[in-house]
């Protein structure tokens, strides 16, 4: 669909942007140390840390990208929501205080603590890349999407946007600065996010039949876009979908509610008709057409599982195991992301990573429980675009108003602004500290760590702003589950084992990091979905049974640690590897 | 290793063993909730509760339950690491 800007959504969008990027530069006003700004000092409170863990976790996947699965595929949307806040019990009961007591800046510091080993640095720094770079994607897809119908500008000046505004965020003052992003955003995104939902409920159901007639956006092979065989203009363009067709009978014929509360809607939207639009590709020699058709559904299917995991339905086992696999992945992956781990070392002690961690769980999981409403609300809104899943809540907020739309899409940007900022602090960590520093050896100063880090900060701004222009039509809550996925395999094994199993040795430690990053990225490359989504081929030509490769890789990072620890001599207790 | 901290390779104390405990509550709910999704899905359409569907009443459930997982093991610890608690 084409979009027209408005000045009042580009006045909020730029004061956020600007109010944001304006407090880095007011916290980063004095020099700095390397602990300023690899660890803000470790001297956060527990409460600021606790949301900006929000600010951190609840990226561009689990506003946008939840809320459009929701939205175009119902409750199977909401399992990743579930699977996500299910994380973090894995980081605060099993994670938060040893890492926070191993650690000083970076998640290479708490696995080589007790070894001392040049090859757990850099397995461990190269592990933090891929998967930082792998977060990254979804990130800056969703940021693109964001300016499209925003500012009216094409999809790659919102990546750059973003690129350019969190580099200056993380140049600036480093952690610190890094901090108060994410507990502004994590703020504002709750809040608004409360907001959207008691005006949702206060607006309750109507139907709306709308036009049921299929569409059709062509794009010939000069590149020109045709709607129903006509070129696309605003007045000629893809109407806008996501329509409720019947309420339940006990409304007798009535078209709208009028106010409902929160489980009153749920109950009326699982009785209540509703009309979802799925897309079909084809290509021919005048170009690729995408036919959007309608389907008129019951509530009740829409709120069952199965509606976008097609293989819960089914039954056939290679779908059922990669559904499996996911949900284990995220499960597993919180505590390995590298940009979350980080985060433990701003507080000053255990007591206070365990708090913050509370906090963050109590933020995010009251999040969570509000993707369900914004995605539901979006889904009969009749404001969808069906050529795009990832504006389904900012388009929700367009349903209500234009000044709703410029608000929920400003905090939707610092969203992405927070997470991508942390991904950024623990990319140049891992490039600073842990390779060139104690990989390479090459001795630095407190002022060379931190310019170090700084440098390595822009250059991961200038890949991610490649990324996201090259990944720009995938869902971006399917592109964190791989990243999940290379997390969890990776980094998982290790931590856990260094924890809790004394007989770990610094090479089992090496071999299950490299291991477990490869064996889940090999797996990702080779899977049905890349080989449909980035390479255009069949799926039928994966070789791997199924395209979530957590349910392999994780066990295996596991017993290929446990192998290579037992064939390898643990050093004595108190001497250095 | 983690010399200050209460887990580590000599074994976990207290405190770490209540997180244990309500870590593997956790692991039974949330791995039960995904197995009754992969093998009898039918159970999570029926609507027990009147007006709320299984489904979504799981996944909410889950959500709350991590909440009061996390205040109950943050409460325990406070108790343990007390200096009272500390004496057992």
């Amino acid at each position: 669909m084409l979009y027209e800007s408005s000045p009042v959504a580009i006045a909020i969008f730029a004061s956020f942007v600007l109010a944001v990027v304006g407090l880095s530069f007011w916290l980063g006003r004095k020099g700095q140390s390397a602990k300023g700004y690899y660890a803000a000092h470790g001297e956060i409170h527990w409460f600021i840390n606790g949301i900006a863990f929000a600010g951190d976790y609840l990226s561009a996947a689990s506003f946008l990208g939840i809320c459009g699965m929701i939205a175009f595929h119902g409750f199977d949307g909401f399992l990743y929501s579930i699977g996500f806040l299910a994380g973090w019990i894995v980081a605060l009961f099993v994670i938060a205080e040893p890492i926070k007591s191993l650690g000083k800046f970076t998640f290479a510091d708490a696995l080589d603590a007790k070894y001392n080993s040049r090859g757990i640095k850099l397995s461990v720094a190269i592990s933090t890349l891929v998967v930082s770079i792998f977060y990254l994607i979804p990130q800056m897809v969703g940021a693109g999407d964001l300016i499209v119908p925003l500012l009216g500008l094409p999809h790659a000046v919102g990546v750059i946007l973003v690129g350019i505004a969190v580099t200056l965020i993380v140049v600036t003052a480093g952690m610190v600065s890094t901090t108060w992003v994410q507990f502004i955003k994590g703020s504002l995104l709750v809040f608004f996010c409360g907001v959207l939902t008691s005006m949702i409920l206060a607006r309750g159901l109507t139907v709306n039949t709308g036009s049921l007639e299929p569409q059709t956006r062509s794009v010939t092979p000069e590149g020109r876009v045709l709607v129903d065989g006509e070129p696309q203009t605003r007045d000629h363009d893809l109407r806008p979908v996501g329509t409720l067709a019947a309420l339940p009978e006990r409304y007798g014929g009535a078209t709208t509610t009028g106010p409902l509360g929160p489980l009153e809607y749920l109950s009326v939207l699982e009785d209540s008709r509703i009309v979802t639009w799925s897309g079909k590709k084809l290509t021919d020699a005048s170009g690729s057409h995408t036919v959007y058709t309608p389907t008129e559904r019951a509530g009740t299917d829409l709120l069952k599982p199965g509606g976008y995991f097609k293989g819960l339905t089914t039954g056939k086992l290679a779908d059922k195991l990669d559904f499996a696999s996911l949900m284990l992945a995220l499960f597993c992956g919180t505590a390995s992301l590298p940009h979350i781990l980080i985060r433990y070392y701003t507080v000053k002690d255990a007591a206070a990573a365990r708090k913050s961690t509370v906090v963050g769980i109590a933020a995010i999981g009251a999040f969570y429980v509000l993707t369900l409403f914004l995605g539901l609300g979006a889904m009969t809104s009749g404001a969808l675009d069906p050529t795009s899943t990832n504006m389904a809540a900012p388009l929700l907020a367009k349903s209500f108003s234009n000044t709703l739309f410029a608000v929920i899409s400003a905090i939707a940007f610092t969203t992405v602004l927070g997470t991508v900022s942390g991904l950024i602090m623990a990319g140049s960590g891992a490039v600073a500290h842990d390779l060139v520093e104690n990989v390479l050896g090459i001795p630095m100063n407190d002022d060379e760590k931190v310019r170090c880090g700084k440098i390595a900060a822009v250059g991961l701004g200038i890949v991610a702003m490649a990324l996201g222009i090259l990944f720009r039509n995938f869902n971006v809550s399917f592109l964190v589950g791989w990243a999940f996925n290379i997390a969890a395999s990776a980094n998982l094994p290790a931590l856990v084992m260094l924890l809790f199993w004394p007989r770990t040795t610094k090479e089992g430690i090496i071999a299950a990091v490299t291991v477990g990053m490869l064996a889940s990225l090999t797996w990702i490359l080779l899977s049905a979905d890349t080989f449909e989504k980035v390479y255009g081929l069949s799926r039928d030509a994966s070789p791997v049974p199924f395209s979530q490769p957590g349910l392999v890789t994780i066990p295996l990072g596991f017993i290929v640690l446990i192998v290579v620890s037992l064939l390898t001599k643990a050093e004595p207790k108190g001497k250095p590897a | 290793m983690a010399n200050n901290s209460e887990r580590g390779s000599d074994g976990p104390g207290r405190a770490a063993r209540i997180g244990f405990g309500l870590f593997w509550i956790y692991v039974i709910l949330y791995f039960g909730f995904i197995a009754l999704v992969l093998f009898r899905p039918d159970i999570l359409s029926s609507r027990p509760f009147g007006g709320v569907n299984l489904a979504i009443a799981s996944g909410l459930g889950l959500i709350a339950a991590a909440l009061l997982l996390s205040v109950v093991y943050m409460v325990a610890c406070r108790v343990v690491e007390s200096p009272r608690g500390e004496r057992r």
